[in-house]
């Protein structure tokens, strides 16, 4: 029992652990490549559009990291945001007060996540099937809501979050890259730093093991799912932000998307590994390839083969820790 | 004999559909003693423990803690009564480090306002409170901060022992301790066992491996067709009793002489 | 552990770079076959053309798409081509303007997938100067862009109206019409001009039926069965598209109906045409997407070379594909039709 452990963690094992570093390390290197490899990628402008174009995807990812941590999966999360933005501008257009409109927006969005995870954790469901019965519902209930048009948004409030400022003159920063940022900090604190982010990993890590460990499982779980809703309407507020417009045919592969982001970030589809600043480096990848790729005079459907891969090697690299581990 | 018992049944029932898992079990744990559970598989000794730690919650009978009936509706409950379990599955969080699985479910938040308005962890405190535990029950592993699943099969059971010991007040429940361990690995659990009995916390200790059981045990109880068929002693019995308890072949007397048992057969073995 | 950890972090780094060079060396192939000559990079002296169509599984973008390639390099301009992911993907079409104008983009040719989101985008790019047209589809207002190259689209759905209430003969119309995505302008500018030309209002009770179907083949087949279902008194179906069109088919051949009912549709794809000469529908309004795309890329080299903006619409035209024609409304034969068809 004494043997074979007695040294300081390695460098080695730091790295595995923090699942972040070789995701930061990918998105490095894609930016080092793109900068060599082209005139146009590295500049403080494009570097701060590279931002702003991972801001919705990015927040909904971070829900999805947190579902994912619980061995979930939310396919029904880009849906919710686009029901969120399309009950904002609704209700704003219709000589609603806005920030009431704001709040109700998110609060669907929280409600329909307690909704999925209810369902989940009460009648013990793959979340899987849940999740794509609630996108189906939800896709629809858009749909419905909307009578098949878009609202324009042009209240200030509703888009606020795409302001800009510029840093020392010269750098162009959003509202809503500060409040990304601030969303991604507070989810890495409750995650890291507070028992229910412990709980949250020893449930997606082995349910068995954390209820015999005296964790409420269920509780745990719905919890995540409120929480994961809450960060769906923020990511509403952030859609309009970015295109003010709310449009029911919008983020149709939003689900799909943040999970590329999830998965390129490390976490792992099992459960119980990862982290949400992994999540926030893959969301910032899928954009920078994006956007290197046009620099460098690549067409787009070439710019979804070069994601694919990525998506694969990401996930073989998880399986491929994962068997040594075991 | 006239110790209260720190933990006891009387007349356990537990009926899974058709299958009577425990059929009026009985059991006596009595202070600052190892008591081994032995008997054939099938014979309910994982019903008998998931009712005396929680996690199973019996049809009938009754529970006692130092002689005070109890109802336990969950792991917790039995936690909260000081007795601490060691599953045979060990019930850890592998992608989470010792001192995160130490503290699992227990976790302690730092004082004053960074604890109490933002949850903030006292992930240090924890950290050393492991190292104490860990060192005091001779475990050797330096680095509270690896994760579990980089432990040997010796070191993730020694992780999963000391929390028990830890935070078992009354009562530490382990099941199969040493069945996936190697002879080396298996002798220095046993060591533990011990240094956790003479530290006062009398130990449950479910075991198939008879010489273990001879080795360590200070009471033995058979356990046979889902009920207590006999409390046997390592100093007056020798492991051939023993076996012909829990095989039905001998059975034992009133006075505690052991005897052969009539060649008939049960019916409706519950397996 | 140590080195275990060490071979996690050297292959994660490993394969994603691998994998980044593998996609762009696979990428670069292409992208040095569409600008004819030298690196995937630099560009050099080259004018760069942005196009950004809706998304890049419709035939008719795809025709645009190699049109306009074909013209950039006849012309020994470059042209990048993005596209959405899905029509509506408001989102990915923003993004699209956004990197080519990084890019260096001279001028941008966008079909808008939503025309008013992505109205802000086109205004970043003009206000640096670049020149911004709009292929197919007008945005709104349609002054937020330089100059409109598209298709008339009321016009084309009046021909098709006016054709198919030519072909009914005086027979009072029972009418489907299977539309596009909810909410695009160019689904609702063909429906309205239909409704002109074949002489019903909206609302009209011999409208039997109106379904969305996103231009898609299944889906306006599903939509015609449920409407057949539901009355089958149908003789006329107006379609968005082609597709649309041959779903509608399907559904009437499945009831056996399609002989009696008049399938009018709108594009001019290869395909389209050979259904118009095979029976299948009375008639197509072909658009021109080559002319389109062809026209656009030149007043991009031209602005590009002289600093002349294109300005207003132009009309690429609509032409009545048919082998049946109706007098007073002129129309080509599909004979001519396959000669100019597209994709």
């Amino acid at each position: 029992m004494t043997t074979a452990a007695e040294r300081k963690p390695s460098v080695g094992e730091f790295i595995l652990r923090t699942r972040a570093v070789g995701p930061a390390l990918a998105l490095v290197v894609a930016v080092a490549l793109f900068s060599l490899t082209t005139r146009t990628f590295l500049n403080a402008d494009n570097l701060s559009l590279v931002v702003q174009q991972s801001l919705v995807v990015g927040t909904l990812a971070l829900g999805q990291t947190l579902v994912i941590l619980t061995n979930g999966i939310d396919l029904a999360n880009a849906s919710i945001a686009v029901l969120a933005t399309l009950i904002m501008a609704k209700m704003a257009l219709g000589g609603g007060s806005a920030p009431v409109a704001l709040v109700f927006g998110i609060v669907v969005a929280v409600a329909i996540g307690a909704i999925s995870g209810g369902v989940v954790t009460g009648l013990r469901l793959p979340p899987f099937i849940v999740t794509l019965g609630m996108f189906t519902i939800v896709t629809a209930a858009a749909r419905i809501y909307a009578s098949g048009q878009s609202y324009p948004v042009s209240d200030p409030l509703l888009g606020w979050l795409g302001n800009r400022q510029y840093l020392f003159g010269r750098i162009e920063v959003t509202y809503g890259m500060g409040l990304a940022l601030a969303m991604f900090l507070v989810a890495w604190y409750a995650l890291t730093k507070t028992a229910w982010g412990r709980h949250v990993y020893a449930v997606g890590n082995d349910p068995e093991a954390a209820r015999l460990s005296g964790i409420h499982v269920r509780r745990t779980v719905l919890s995540v799912y409120v929480v994961a809703g809450l960060v769906y309407g923020v990511a509403a507020w952030q859609a309009l932000g970015r295109v003010p417009n709310a449009d029911p045919n919008a983020y149709q592969l939003g689900n799909l998307d943040s999970i590329t982001a999830v998965v390129l970030g490390g976490t792992s589809l099992f459960g119980g590994r990862g982290s949400v600043l992994g999540t926030l480096v893959g969301a910032l990848i899928v954009a920078v390839l994006r956007s290197g790729l046009t620099q460098a005079g690549i067409d787009s459907l070439y710019q979804d083969v070069a994601t694919g891969i990525l998506v694969i090697v990401a996930v073989a690299v998880d399986r491929f820790a994962r068997g040594r581990q075991a | 004999m006239t110790e209260t018992p720190v933990l006891a049944a009387r007349g356990l029932v537990k009926r899974y559909g058709r299958v009577t898992a425990m059929d009026g079990a009985d059991f006596e744990l009595l202070p600052g003693e190892i008591l081994a559970v032995v008997g054939d598989n099938g014979a309910g000794k994982s019903t008998l423990i998931k009712a005396l730690s929680g996690a199973v919650i019996p049809d009938g009978g009754q529970i006692l803690v130092d002689g005070e009936p109890v109802r336990f509706h969950g792991p917790l409950d039995a936690r909260r009564h000081g007795i601490e379990t060691v599953y045979q599955t060990l019930a850890l969080a592998d992608a989470q480090d010792i001192a995160a699985n130490l503290f699992l479910g227990r976790e302690r938040r730092r004082g004053g306002l960074l604890g109490r308005v933002f949850r903030l962890l006292d992930s240090r405190g924890m950290r050393a409170e492991a190292e104490r535990v860990l060192d005091e029950l001779g475990i050797g592993i330096r680095s509270m901060q690896q994760p579990v699943e980089t432990l040997s099969g010796g070191q993730r059971q020694a992780v999963a022992v000391a929390r028990a010991a830890a935070f078992g007040t009354r009562v530490v429940i382990m099941d199969e301790p040493t069945a996936a361990l190697g002879v080396a690995e298996s002798a220095k659990v046993l060591d533990l066992i011990r240094r956790i009995r003479d530290r006062g916390l009398p130990v449950v200790l479910i075991s198939h491996n008879m010489p273990q059981v001879f080795d360590i045990a200070d009471r033995i109880h058979v356990h046979r067709l889902g009920r207590r068929v006999a409390v046997a002693s390592p100093r007056t019995h020798t492991m051939n009793e023993v076996v012909g308890l829990l095989t039905g072949a001998l059975r034992m007397a009133e006075d505690g002489t052991v005897e052969e048992a009539r060649p008939t057969v049960p019916a409706g073995t519950p397996e | 552990m140590g080195r275990r950890g060490h071979v996690g972090l050297a292959a994660r780094g490993l394969a994603v770079a691998a994998a980044g060079a593998l996609a762009l060396a696979a990428a670069g192939c292409t992208s040095q076959k569409v600008g004819g000559s030298d690196t995937a990079g630099g560009g050099g002296g080259k004018i760069k053309i942005g196009l950004v169509t809706k998304t890049d599984s419709n035939p008719y973008f795809v025709a645009l798409r190699e049109s306009a390639k074909a013209e950039a390099d006849k012309q020994g301009a470059e042209l990048i081509a993005l596209a959405g992911k899905f029509d509506g993907d408001n989102d990915g079409q923003v993004t699209a303007l956004e990197n080519l104008i990084q890019q260096g983009a001279k001028a941008i040719m966008v079909t808008p997938s939503n025309s008013t989101g992505v109205i802000n985008a086109i205004k970043q790019a003009r206000d640096r100067g670049i020149l911004v047209i709009a292929l197919d589809t007008a945005t709104d207002p349609e002054n937020a862009v330089d100059a409109t190259i598209a298709t008339d689209n009321v016009e084309a759905g009046r021909l098709q109206g006016q054709y198919v209430r030519a072909a009914l003969a005086g027979k009072d119309p029972h009418l489907i019409m299977l539309d596009g995505t909810p909410g695009s302008t160019v689904s609702e500018q063909r429906h309205n001009g239909f409704l002109q030309g074949i002489g019903l209002p909206a609302g009209d009770p011999r409208i039997l039926g109106a379904e969305p179907t996103n231009g898609e083949q299944n889906k306006a087949q599903q939509a015609t069965e449920n409407l057949l279902q539901r009355n089958s008194e149908v003789n006329a179906v107006y379609n968005l598209n082609e597709p649309a069109a041959r779903g509608a088919y399907a559904a009437l051949q499945g009831k056996g109906l399609a002989g009696q009912v008049v399938i009018g549709a709108i594009d001019g794809g290869c395909q389209g045409v050979q259904d118009v000469k095979d029976g299948k529908t009375a008639v197509t309004v072909m658009q021109f997407p080559k002319k389109m795309a062809a026209t656009g890329v030149d007043d991009a080299v031209e602005f590009a070379k002289t600093g002349k903006k294109p300005s207003g619409f132009t009309n690429t035209g609509a032409m009545v594909i048919t082998d049946r024609p109706m007098p007073g409304i002129d129309s080509k034969d599909t004979a001519w039709g396959l000669q100019n068809c597209w994709g």
